[in-house]
């Protein structure tokens, strides 16, 4: 044991304590907000968080906080106690466990701080919808929907002008809100705060390309949490910038995720946030690093919408073209880019009881995948959160098979 | 009553119904939701039929949607992979909720039934900005159809098929009325052929017929009914006939909250403006479905209403397994009923059709404690 023990600290990623420190101060924040007469919004994960950091609007991130609950394994709790309140147990799991959360004030934080206003951007689901007037009706506060119509084959005229038209109703109704005016030079600074985190996120991401991956999806799913929720602040700038730093050197001095790197595979979907451990170690005992994932990825799906000296303007395409707002066929167009640029064997798909529009098309990329490609494909039944839906023994057996099947072709 | 044979007929024989329109040089695009445009699509001389799931085992559709996916949306698919949709010439996809913004996907790549259009309707429809947007997307459907069909649509034929709907759905509202007032005027068993041959059957020829029931009913002397007076909710997307197992437990329905009801044929548009604007207006401004949003509280207030103005004894909320927008509003729903001292009853409904005898049970306990 003694000896290896080394070997695990070189493997650790030093930035993660940094990350946590950063997170904890981002809470304390938000917690303290009404002490500092500052406002709290409440924003889905694929929301505009720009305009809301340009007001010096803490932003709170319900899903954020889902995850967190499924990693301190308390999602299961969580959702019963929202299925007695009378929600559904095939309902989102993020969903169940915060609405629920926001109850009780249970959960690994205590529950989230209050909100002010909640803004509930669609790009991703119907679910946020009714999740967030489910909110809006438990706490009395005023909800902004920024309704993005899904691009099933295109990004058309109509959808531009609607799209953009409801950045100008964001931006009166943050400012009533508030009670006060957008500073247009703070939204540029913000703008250009927003782009250049999201070309570090995807630097640091494509840092996996190097062989042996100097990092995995599991990191990705960690580190994730700081584009998702200081978007648009120089601290995720500054963040980012170091951790790239790191990959670096990693890279430089032959350090990798899965020690004995030899097969390189594509994740797809939410992660299972309560088994990440057992998940990791399971590919890892098989030589495979997860190098990749289409989740963490769509933070930065839509750099090449955003116009840095148009902002505003750009964003309502930038918002409504990300990954899981366009059509399955547009989907799979960009698994298989991923599949091309990291060199993966194979691909593991979490077929997600909580996330229809993110499952619902899965199979047909499925099919896509194997034709074009050849690659050997997984499709694991669990949820994110509520691990009732997750069957380890089946996982297990599914896992070996599957890495059988790339090991015969390797 | 005769009159309603025809209704039993149509929705008992989907594919006979098909066969007679295409007999007649008519040709077919299916829906799946409520917020598909009718009047446009009757407009440029298809015939709009709104799809059920033939209930058949699914195999063929496993390959493309999980099991934790609604069974009408499964269904479908099933159906058309299996060559049972052979009888359609199209089909369009407003946007609703998830499943069926997915099966949209699924259709276009799997499927070749010639026409297709997705409608992407907003999500929220109450802003000056979503209704201009509504307006864009029904205007470009409207192009779609006529990029189809190689000429425009004539404004008086647009008109012709506005008029058209709404006097379908002034004889259905009217028949509600009825039903409403004197609940044993029509057995629930016609009630739901009616409703269901709605939206299957030619227009003109439907028309004509419920104008004849109207009359019929009107002539009735009903007998007073002492049975429980119910009001259905929610989303009965599939339509199970639920309605008999109601009657047969003791109870009659009065009114519903169903976009296979009242949501779908409530209200009149406007035949004096625009027909864009008045396709707008009523697309906007009908009661809403729960995909779609319209302040926060407004189907439970609407629902509240409808069970006091229809002087319910009690609700029933019916909805497919796995329908994420009906299961997310059912529990504030219910409460609003709670605080109004109405009685409700859940029944989450699967396509398997297993356990008739313990719905029956369940509704006969229901109604017997109202
Ligand atoms: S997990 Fe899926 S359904 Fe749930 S909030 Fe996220 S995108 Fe929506
Ligand atoms: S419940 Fe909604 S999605 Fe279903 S048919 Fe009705 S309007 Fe369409
Ligand atoms: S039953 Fe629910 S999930 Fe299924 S199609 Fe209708 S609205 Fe969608």
């Amino acid at each position: 044991m003694t000896d290896t023990e080394p070997q695990k600290d070189k493997q650790k990623i030093k930035a993660a304590k940094r990350m946590r420190e950063i997170m904890t101060a981002y809470y304390m924040d938000a917690m303290t907000a009404r002490e500092n007469n500052k406002k709290i919004a409440w924003i889905t994960s694929g929301g505009p968080v720009e305009p809301l950091i340009a007001m010096d609007i803490i932003p709170v991130y319900p899903e954020n906080h889902g995850a967190m609950i499924g990693a301190s394994k308390m999602g299961e709790d969580l959702c019963v106690k929202a299925e007695e309140m009378g929600y559904s147990s095939d309902l989102c799991s993020y969903a169940r466990a915060d609405i629920s959360c926001a109850q009780i004030n249970g959960g690994p934080i205590g529950g989230l701080p209050k909100p002010d206003m909640l803004i509930c951007c669609n790009n991703i689901c119907g679910t946020v919808l009714k999740w967030y007037e489910v909110q809006a009706r438990h706490f009395k506060v005023p909800l902004f929907i920024l309704d993005t119509p899904v691009c099933h084959t295109e990004y058309s005229p109509e959808i531009a002008t609607y799209v953009r038209r409801q950045i100008d109703d964001y931006i009166v109704f943050l400012e009533t809100a508030t009670g006060r005016k957008l500073d247009p030079d703070q939204m540029v600074q913000v703008g250009h705060l927003a782009l250049k985190g999201q070309k570090l996120w995807q630097k640091v991401l494509t840092t996996t390309t190097h062989k042996p991956s100097p990092m995995s999806a599991f990191d990705a799913f960690f580190f994730l949490a700081l584009i998702v929720t200081l978007r648009g602040t120089q601290t995720a700038v500054d963040f980012y910038e170091e951790l790239i730093l790191e990959m670096e050197e990693r890279v430089q001095a032959g350090i990798s995720s899965v020690p004995h790197e030899k097969y390189r595979l594509l994740w797809d979907n939410l992660p299972v946030w309560y088994q990440l451990k057992w998940l990791s170690k399971k590919f890892s005992d098989h030589n495979a690093c997860l190098v990749a994932d289409t989740y963490t990825s769509a933070w930065c799906s839509s750099i090449k919408y955003i116009d840095e000296n148009n902002f505003l303007d750009s964003m309502a395409e930038a918002y409504t073209r990300i990954y899981l707002n366009n059509g399955v066929d547009k989907m799979a167009d960009q698994v298989l880019d991923m599949i091309r640029l990291y060199d993966v064997d194979g691909f593991v798909m979490h077929s997600n009881r909580s996330c229809k529009p993110y499952s619902f098309g899965q199979m047909d990329i499925m099919n896509i995948v194997r034709e074009k490609t050849g690659i050997p494909v997984l499709m694991l039944e669990a949820d994110m959160v509520d691990p009732r839906s997750f069957s380890l023994s089946q996982a297990d057996t599914r896992i070996d098979a599957f890495m059988e099947i790339i090991k015969q072709k390797g | 009553m005769q009159e309603i044979t025809p209704f039993h007929t149509a929705i008992n024989d989907l594919a006979g119904l098909a066969a007679g329109i295409h007999k007649n040089s008519g040709k077919i695009i299916g829906y799946m939701c409520s917020y598909a445009p009718e009047e446009l699509i009757y407009a440029a001389g298809f015939h709009p039929m709104r799809l059920f799931s033939s209930k058949s085992d699914i195999s063929l559709a496993e390959n493309h949607l999980q099991a934790y996916c609604c069974s009408l949306v499964r269904g479908v698919l099933e159906d058309s992979l299996a060559g049972r949709l052979g009888y359609l010439n199209g089909m369009v996809f407003p946007h609703t909720c998830d499943s069926i913004q997915r099966l949209s996907d699924i259709w276009r790549l799997n499927t070749n039934h010639g026409f297709f259009a997705d409608v992407i309707m907003p999500a929220k429809l109450n802003t000056p900005s979503a209704r201009a947007y509504m307006k864009d997307v029904l205007k470009k459907f409207q192009t779609d159809l006529e990029t189809a069909i190689g000429h425009s649509i004539a404004p008086e034929d647009l008109k012709a098929s506005i008029c058209l709907f709404n006097r379908i759905r002034k004889h259905l509202a009217r028949i509600y009325e009825l039903k409403s007032k004197f609940p044993s005027i029509i057995r629930e068993k016609d009630l739901f052929a009616i409703v269901k041959g709605a939206m299957v059957m030619d227009r003109k020829e439907l028309a004509d017929r419920l104008e004849n029931i109207v009359q019929r009913l009107e002539q009735k002397d009903p007998s007073p009914s002492s049975a429980k007076r119910i009001i259905l909710s929610g989303s009965i997307c599939d339509m199970p006939d639920i309605y008999s197992l109601i009657e047969a437990a003791g109870g009659m329905v009065v009114a519903d909250d169903l976009c296979t009801g009242n949501r779908w044929f409530e209200g009149q548009m406007d035949e004096g403006i625009d027909p864009l604007e008045a396709l707008t207006a009523r697309y906007a401004d009908r009661a809403i479905c729960p995909a779609k949003h319209s302040g926060n509280t407004l189907r439970g207030e609407n629902l509240v209403r409808l069970a006091k103005d229809h002087k319910a004894d009690g609700v029933i909320f019916a909805f497919l397994k796995f329908c994420d927008p009906h299961a997310f509003d059912f529990p504030y729903m219910k409460d609003f009923l709670d605080k109004a001292a109405i009685k409700s009853l859940h029944l989450e409904l699967d396509d398997q059709q297993q356990g008739q005898g313990q719905l029956s049970t369940r509704l006969e306990t229901f109604i017997h404690m109202i």
